[in-house]
C-alpha cells in the first residue's frame, strides 16, 4: 500500500468502508499515476489508474463538447462489478472498484466527500 | 495518431512541397481538427493545384464542416482533373443524395464502380442509394474498412445546415432508414458511432441548439475499447455501460454491438436511472439497425 498523507488516507477510508467496495485509489488525472491507494490484492492498480485517467479525459472532453459541462461523477458498469470515479477540482480522480451489487448512490456520495477532502 | 501527425508536420515543415500534406490533412480531419486540416489542405492546394487528391481532401474537410456547396465545387474540380477519381465520384454521389437526386447519386456511384469494380463498398453504397438510403459518407477515410452508411434523413436535417434546394419531384430519404426513428431525442440527444468514432446515426445538439455531433464523436473514438480493457483488467466481465453526471446534464454510453457505441445525452432533469432505460431502448433500435445494414 502506498504511504500517503493523512488526508489521502482519510479520503480513501471514506470510500472503502462502503460495503461492496473492493478498493479505492487517488489518481492524477493528467498522467494516470496513482497518488494513493487502498486496493485489494490482485487488482492491477497502475494499469487501471492509467485507463481510468484516459477514460476520464475522453469523457470530460466529450461532455464539454456536448454542452453538459465537466463530469462530476462517472460510473463504468460491467457484468461483475463497477468502476466509479469522481474528478476533483485539483486534478485528482477519486476511484472506487466495486462489486456488482454495491449501492452506487452511497459510493457516489462517499466519493464526492472524499473528493472534497482531497481538494 | 498524434505521433504520426507530429512526424508528418515535421516532414512538411522540412519539405513544403511534399505530398505528406495529404495524409496529414486527413489525419487532422479524422481527429476533428478541421481548421488545422483546412489550413494544411489549402496550403497543399496552393502548391499542387492540379492534384485531384488535394481537392478531394479539401472537399472532405468542407463536408465535415457542412459547407456542402464548396465541397461540391472541390469534388467537381477533382473530377475535371481526373474524371475517374473514385473519392470524388463517391463524394458527389453523397451530395446528390443529400438534395434528393437519387438518379445522379446512383449515376456517380455507377461511374465509381466502373473504375473500381472490386470495391465492394461501392456496390453496397449503390444498393443503398437505389433503396433510398444514404450512400457512404464522403468523409469516411479511403481504404479503412467498410464505409459509413449514414442514416438517410439524419444527414441533411440534423447534422447539416439546411440543404440546397431539393429539385422538384425528388425523392425524400426514407424515414425507416433512420436509426432512432420514433425515439425521444432522436434529433438532438442520441448518437451511434462505430469503433473509430465515425457517426453512423443520430445527432447531438448542445443546449444552445448548436450541432456538436462531430466534435463529441471525435472525443469518444476509442472509449469502447478502453472501457473493455478496464473491465478486463479488473476481471469485471463485459462492460455494459458508462453513466456520467455533468454540471448541465447526464450522459450514458453503451455498446449495442461489439464495435459500435451509443451515446444518450439529456439534461439534469432526467435522472440517471431513467437515462439508462432510454439508452437500453435506443440500443435495441441501434442493434436492429446495425443488423439490417450489416
Amino acid at each position: 500500500m502506498t504511504t500517503a498523507p493523512a488526508n489521502y488516507t482519510r479520503a480513501l477510508d471514506l470510500v472503502t468502508r462502503v460495503r461492496g467496495v473492493r478498493g479505492a485509489m487517488l489518481v492524477s488525472a493528467d498522467d494516470g499515476i496513482i497518488v494513493a491507494e487502498q486496493l485489494m490484492e490482485g487488482i492491477k492498480g497502475p494499469a487501471v489508474a492509467a485507463l481510468a485517467a484516459s477514460l476520464a479525459t475522453r469523457l470530460r472532453r466529450a461532455m464539454e463538447a456536448a454542452g453538459v459541462g465537466a463530469s462530476l461523477f462517472w460510473h463504468l458498469q460491467a457484468e461483475q462489478g463497477a468502476l466509479l470515479v469522481v474528478p476533483t477540482a485539483g486534478g485528482t480522480l477519486v476511484v472506487a472498484v466495486a462489486e456488482p451489487d454495491v449501492n452506487v448512490g452511497l459510493v457516489r456520495l462517499e466519493l464526492l466527500r472524499a473528493g472534497e477532502v482531497v481538494g | 495518431m498524434a505521433e504520426e501527425i507530429k512526424t508528418l508536420s515535421s516532414q512538411l515543415a522540412q519539405d513544403p512541397d511534399s505530398l505528406v500534406f495529404l495524409r496529414l490533412g486527413e489525419l487532422l480531419r479524422m481527429k476533428g481538427q478541421l481548421d488545422a486540416a483546412q489550413r494544411v489542405a489549402v496550403t497543399g492546394l496552393d502548391r499542387h493545384p492540379h492534384l485531384p487528391d488535394a481537392h478531394d481532401l479539401f472537399a472532405r474537410i468542407l463536408a465535415d464542416k457542412h459547407d456542402y456547396e464548396r465541397a461540391f465545387d472541390e469534388w467537381d474540380m477533382a473530377l475535371r482533373i481526373a474524371p475517374d477519381h473514385v473519392g470524388a465520384l463517391k463524394g458527389l454521389a453523397f451530395l446528390y443524395f443529400k438534395v434528393g437526386d437519387l438518379a445522379q447519386a446512383a449515376a456517380h456511384l455507377e461511374a465509381a464502380q466502373r473504375v473500381a469494380p472490386a470495391d465492394a463498398s461501392i456496390a453496397q453504397a449503390l444498393a443503398m442509394a437505389r433503396g433510398g438510403e444514404s450512400p457512404p459518407s464522403p468523409t469516411a477515410p479511403e481504404g479503412e474498412g467498410e464505409p459509413v452508411a449514414l442514416p438517410a434523413s439524419d444527414a441533411p436535417t440534423e447534422r447539416a445546415p439546411p440543404p440546397p434546394p431539393r429539385p422538384p419531384g425528388a425523392a425524400q430519404p426514407l424515414e425507416e432508414a433512420r436509426v432512432f426513428a420514433g425515439l425521444e431525442g432522436a434529433q438532438e440527444g442520441l448518437l451511434l458511432l462505430d469503433a473509430a468514432g465515425r457517426v453512423l446515426g443520430g445527432a447531438l445538439k448542445d443546449p444552445g441548439g448548436k450541432d456538436v455531433t462531430d466534435a463529441v464523436a471525435a472525443y469518444l473514438a476509442g472509449v469502447s475499447q478502453e472501457a473493455a480493457r478496464t473491465a478486463k483488467l479488473l476481471a469485471l466481465g463485459r462492460w455494459t455501460g458508462v453513466a456520467a453526471e455533468g454540471n448541465g446534464g447526464h450522459v450514458h454510453l453503451t455498446a449495442p454491438t461489439g464495435d459500435a457505441l451509443l451515446l444518450v445525452v439529456r439534461d439534469r432533469a432526467v435522472p440517471m436511472g431513467r437515462l439508462a432505460i432510454i439508452a437500453q431502448r435506443a440500443a435495441v433500435a441501434a442493434r436492429r439497425w446495425l443488423e439490417k445494414h450489416a
